[in-house]
């Protein structure tokens, strides 16, 4: 899917921040949500390109689509069921 | 039915358990008090149970007035902020300068200080275990530790992370 036509219920810019920041705010973030809603994360941490990934596995929460803009990395990760 | 098989039947609904990080922060430099702490709140975020057994040094970590006072070595630290030969590293005032030089890259970076990720971690339900016979050994009593610390022995830290999926020394 066009990442255009993805739609976010929440979004999150951890935009400056280092590990382990962005999978902290972004896992305080997506315990509050509900299963099948989407966060929008926004990270500049060049370890975020594995680390989200790997947050996303461990959490059991699903990376729907992921898009690097320069030396941003924008991820849309849907809340799973298990936390 | 016995009981026994009807155990069985119902082991399948349980829910696997969660994993499990057990980790000993053994150092009480400034440098090697944050990664235990940047492990445990990581672990903490994935939906990990964390449990930290502070020891020896690491003790000072959970140390309400020592926390503060952390310092990075200037001697024998070669990767240390300031590089210096270890003569030059044992002048006074080149630990404070390391120490200094240290929490302002951090800041710099816009990375939370200890007492930050202190309560970070607890925030997530950390365990932290404080060693008693430290305690002990260095005369610390359970009021100069910061709120909410499990004063344990090796046996029961042993018992923590026996079912642990990861262990780590720091």
């Amino acid at each position: 899917m066009p990442t255009e036509q993805l739609k976010a219920t929440e979004t999150l810019d951890t935009s400056g921040l280092l590990c382990p920041l962005p999978v902290y705010k972004a896992g305080m973030a997506l315990n509050k949500m509900d299963p099948g809603q989407v966060l929008q994360l926004i990270c500049t941490d060049p370890g975020s390109l594995a680390d989200i990934p790997a947050m996303t596995r461990q959490r059991g929460d699903t990376l729907v689509a992921s898009e690097i803009q320069g030396n941003t990395q924008v991820f849309w990760v849907e809340k799973g069921t298990k936390q | 039915m016995t009981a026994l098989e009807s155990q069985s039947q119902v082991e399948p609904d349980i829910e696997p358990a969660r994993k499990r990080l057990a980790l000993v922060a053994s150092k009480g430099t400034l440098d090697q008090a944050y990664p235990p702490l940047i492990l445990a709140t990581t672990a903490a975020s994935l939906g990990w149970e964390v449990g930290i057994y502070f020891t020896f040094y690491g003790l000072d970590i959970l140390h309400k007035d020592r926390m503060e006072n952390l310092k990075v070595a200037s001697l024998a630290n070669p990767a240390g902020p300031i590089r210096l030969p270890n003569l030059l590293g044992a002048m006074p005032g080149a630990t404070a300068a390391a120490t200094k030089m240290m929490k302002s890259w951090m800041n710099n970076a816009n990375m939370p200080n200890l007492k930050e990720f202190i309560d970070m971690a607890q925030s997530l339900d950390v365990t932290f275990f404080a060693c008693a016979t430290t305690m002990g050994v260095m005369g610390v009593e359970e009021s100069d530790l910061i709120k909410g610390c499990d004063i344990a022995g090796a046996a029961a830290f042993l018992d923590f992370a026996a079912t642990a999926d990861v262990q780590l020394f720091v």
